[in-house]
């Protein structure tokens, strides 16, 4: 569809090669299995893949048919219209990884700014080019501090109250490692962490948090910390990038390493990715850091100039003596965030993040106020998220909710079997108090039933 | 020529973007936790426009000109993918989303896999991986999960060529093997002899890529895959270089046990100045169990007048979950427009076009470089950037003159078994001209070369920024702008 070759050309280019035919130039794949027949539907044009593509997303409700009070992970934020005008830039999205620097300014300097508010925003020193999403920068943070232990501490601590997916899957990137124990899912959620404390002694790498937790809730590491640090280990948050606009940042909280899905700085849903991931670190852990990085210099001029720099520490050089295989980073998806970090600025950073803070409270409280509604962490502050028991089961309710075109929170039993009942509702600066109200009336409806 | 950072053109009280005010009741916030404010810039929506619109200026892009650039597949990207992702009923959708919501997005999910099954001759497709090096290490994950579920944790050892990318002894490394390299013969090929030495009781596996990096279709792929197996360790394929076998040859009917996809290599998915990539991954039924979830399946077969109903599961066994949610999403509705595209021929035209354009530029360049290993190539080739009497003269110099000419060098120092190594991949998607030109620039520079070598070393002069200090890139390590105080 794509090859511009006319019947002409390829007989020249044949006849220059010195073969007769573009068959001859197969003969040492082996014939037995040289052109398969293969069983796939007939090509078709540009005009009738638009069709059927328009066809299988009006299959779906998105969320523009829907309320969506649904987080946990992915955040229905609004986008403005400049953040995906300079995403289209051919320019941008069909470079590859910038090894040219000489004609490759443009994505090095945007990844270079990426890096730079990166670390404004999370108080950390270091900020890499990006990693391909929250739950495996939360492994790579693993990782990493499994080699900084040399592989000599074999504990790695979760909360239990990190994303469930981030777990899972930093329990398969550990399955590489020799006899390494992920712990922390035992313990039950409380909100003192005692018990998960107990756990921390001089065999841990790393204990891994999330602020605010996947709960939702605004959480004091601050004793964890300390106790981390007494005993050698490194500490990694998790943290919402949104809910930076009002908290404290990891940074200040003396977080050895930030991660984050960079989600919701403007990318959209698009059904689970492709999202950022965030890597951010104290300046002590910069040459372990998986990924790439950019550095500033000059250029021969003294202009200057943006370049990918310690790639020493990279598998392209160290090949299998390097901590991690990571090749790629989330490059146009960094840019994204870049644009909108850019364009909404101080103050209207600020202002969404503020936004989501006051519309979450407004709903947990007219919530809270129907019969068999409750928090489930009432004395617990929290940022755009929160858990609501619900009096009949919440997948019940959900049900109830699509009738009328709203996507309820998600069902938290499905990760905690001691949470049934419970609902985790998020809310964005896109509901309006009129879709506040409506979801609760539909939720009063519920207990008539 | 610079381009000034958002933080230089940041105008203390200027706002680039507005929020409607609050319609709810103002609730305090929790002052222990407040913080005063975060430092970004402040621009208007023109300042920030024509910032990275000037920033995009300073990049080469496939759009822009060729970019040879080996082992990376820098095709042509069709503007119909782009169109197609954006649509709202898929891009809005939420992962966690009733499934009875998103049937459209899980029948795409699902008829991918069953299309790169059938392209790669494999039984089972999981679309998770975020890229190729991530499908590798669920590769490496399987064979020692299935090792370790036959009672047979004594084989440590993964054979990894020479030729290889990097990520290929990193991933295994990663996954708690021991890496043991292999030497190529004579004319390229995985070496047989060398290779019968480790065909032991502490197999793994081997990790291939065919054609390798060199461009080279390994002559007796049939046999190592025969040798691994029968010592009893897998064959785990590298899928990078799967351009150049659309069509062409299954690597599953070879008898591969496992590949990675990449399709923002193969089925056109941007590169996107470096990601998002998107690596599924591609197993015989005998590992299916060992996948990755969820993955999509149908729950409830269709009839006449409905659909069937789509679902996810998690296999038995699986090494585990390996992101968030279900892979890059947005790129496998490119990559699913590409293949309803091209259908059978139309793949199998780019196989056949890949190789052909490779083939003739080979041939082309070779006039001028040294070709070290002279055989029909796949996809793509590997000269010497260097030449033994002008001692002066280097790949790096070549790869950074092609600028000059409109060009985006090639991969360079790569693959290490290569002197000098300038490795150049044309893609199907360029025209003759294209090619015609490249080949007359390189014949250009290689008598540059000869009358002016010391010109060559200082190479490029005409891109937005001359040649760049890497060593004070890696001595002052800055990574962060200039960012005003408050």
């Amino acid at each position: 569809m794509y090859t511009p070759h006319t019947p002409q050309e390829i007989e020249e280019m044949l006849s220059f090669i010195g073969v007769k035919s573009i068959e001859a130039l197969f003969e040492k794949v082996p014939a037995k299995h040289r052109f398969p027949q293969l069983d796939l539907p007939a090509g078709l044009t540009e005009m009738e893949v638009a069709a059927e593509l328009n066809e299988i997303a009006s299959a779906n409700a998105s969320t523009d048919d829907f309320i969506s009070f649904l987080g946990a992970g992915a955040y229905n934020h609004y986008i403005p219209a400049a953040v995906d005008m300079i995403l289209q830039r051919g320019e941008f999205y069909t470079a590859y990884t910038p090894y040219q620097p000489e004609v490759s300014q443009g994505t090095l300097q945007s990844i270079f700014e990426f890096q730079s508010l990166m670390t404004e925003l999370t108080g950390m020193d270091v900020s890499n080019a990006s990693h391909y999403d929250g739950a495996t920068a939360a492994a790579e943070a693993a990782n990493l501090a499994y080699h900084t232990f040399r592989g000599k501490r074999k504990k790695i601590l979760v909360s239990r109250s990190v994303n469930p997916q981030y777990r899972e899957t930093i329990r398969t990137y550990m399955n590489g490692m020799e006899n390494v124990s992920v712990l922390g899912d035992e313990i039950e959620n409380s909100e003192t962490f005692e018990s998960f404390m107990d756990l921390i002694d001089k065999d841990t790498a790393v204990v891994v948090v999330q602020y605010p937790d996947f709960f939702g809730r605004i959480i004091d590491y601050t004793k964890l910390v300390e106790k981390a640090h007494e005993a050698g280990a490194l500490v990694t948050y998790v943290f919402n990038p949104t809910a930076l606009g009002l908290l404290k940042p990891p940074g200040a909280f003396d977080a050895d390493i930030a991660v984050a899905d960079g989600q919701p700085l403007g990318i959209p849903l698009s059904y689970g990715g492709p999202y950022l991931g965030i890597f951010t670190v104290k300046d002590k852990y910069v040459r372990k850091l998986a990924g790439r990085l950019v550095g500033e210099t000059v250029d021969e001029e003294g202009t200057r100039a943006y370049v990918l720099t310690l790639t020493a520490r990279e598998q392209h050089i160290r090949r299998e003596k390097s901590t991690s295989n990571i090749c790629t980073n989330q490059g146009l998806m960094a840019l994204a965030a870049t644009v909108y970090l850019s364009l909404l600025g101080k103050s209207g950073f600020k202002q969404v993040a503020n936004l989501c803070y006051q519309k979450a409270h407004y709903a947990a409280e007219q919530i809270s106020k129907l019969p068999g509604f409750e928090l489930a962490f009432p004395d617990t502050p929290f940022f755009h998220e929160f858990v609501i028991k619900t009096p009949k089961p919440v997948n019940e309710i959900n049900l109830h909710l699509e009738h009328h075109w709203i996507l309820g929170g998600y069902d938290l039993s499905q990760d905690y079997p001691e949470m049934e009942n419970h609902m985790l509702i998020a809310v964005t600066e896109k509901i309006s108090r009129e879709d506040i109200d409506d979801f609760v009336a539909a939720l009063e409806e519920v207990t008539h039933d | 020529m610079t381009e000034q950072t958002i933080y230089e053109l940041s105008q203390p009280g200027r706002k680039g973007f507005a929020f409607p005010e609050p319609d709810v009741p103002s609730t305090p916030l929790p002052q222990e936790f407040e913080r005063e404010s975060v430092r970004l810039p402040e621009l208007s929506e023109l300042d920030v426009i024509r910032h990275f619109t000037n920033l995009s200026h300073l990049n080469h892009s496939v759009d822009g000109g060729f970019y040879p650039l080996g082992s990376c597949t820098m095709k042509y990207n069709p503007k119909i993918n782009e169109a197609v992702a954006r649509l709202p009923g898929l891009a809005n959708t939420h992962p966690l989303q009733p499934i009875v919501s998103v049937q459209g997005n899980l029948y795409l999910m699902y008829q991918l896999q069953e299309w790169l099954q059938e392209i790669s001759g494999f039984d089972k497709v999981c679309l998770t991986p975020a890229a190729g090096a991530q499908g590798e290490l669920v590769g490496a994950l399987i064979i020692k999960k299935y090792h370790q579920d036959n009672n047979d944790p004594k084989r440590v050892k993964i054979l990894i060529p020479d030729s290889a990318h990097g990520t290929n002894p990193a991933t295994s490394s990663m996954s708690g093997f021991d890496v043991v390299p292999l030497p190529s013969d004579a004319r390229g090929n995985v070496d047989l002899e060398a290779l019968k030495t480790h065909c032991d009781d502490t197999l793994a596996g081997l990790m291939l890529t065919n054609p390798n990096t060199l461009g080279l279709f390994d002559e007796h792929v049939e046999q190592v895959v025969q040798l691994v197996h029968s010592a009893g360790g897998l064959v785990y394929g590298d899928g990078a270089n799967l351009n150049a076998l659309l069509g062409i040859i299954r690597p599953g009917d070879v008898g591969f046990d496992i590949m990675h996809f990449n399709l923002h290599k193969t089925f056109s998915t941007p590169h996107g100045g470096g990601g998002p990539g998107s690596g599924p991954v591609g197993v015989t039924q005998a590992l299916a169990d060992y996948l990755p979830g969820p993955i999509v399946t149908i729950i409830e077969d269709g009839d006449e007048e409905n659909p069937p109903f789509y679902g996810f599961y998690t296999p038995e066994k699986t090494i585990g979950r390996m992101k968030a949610f279900y892979g890059h999403f947005g790129m496998l509705v490119r990559a699913y427009t590409y293949i309803a595209m091209h259908g059978p021929e139309g793949l199998r035209d780019i196989g056949e076009k890949a190789v052909l354009n490779a083939n003739y530029l080979m041939k082309k360049v070779s006039e001028d470089y040294y070709l070290p290993y002279d055989r029909t190539c796949m996809h793509e080739f590997v000269v010497e950037g260097a030449w033994k009497d002008i001692p002066g003269v280097h790949a790096l110099d070549i790869a950074k003159r092609l600028m000059d000419y409109g060009f985006h060098p090639p991969t360079n120092y790569f693959p290490l078994v290569v002197h000098e190594a300038l490795m150049i991949e044309p893609t199907e998607t360029e025209s003759k001209q294209t090619l015609d030109a490249f080949a007359a620039a390189m014949k250009a520079i290689a008598k540059e070369a000869r009358e002016d070598p010391e010109m060559l070393n200082k190479a490029p002069y005409t891109t937005p920024l001359r040649r760049c200090d890497e060593v004070k890139a890696a001595r002052d390590l800055v990574f962060c702008c200039w960012v005003p105080e408050e």
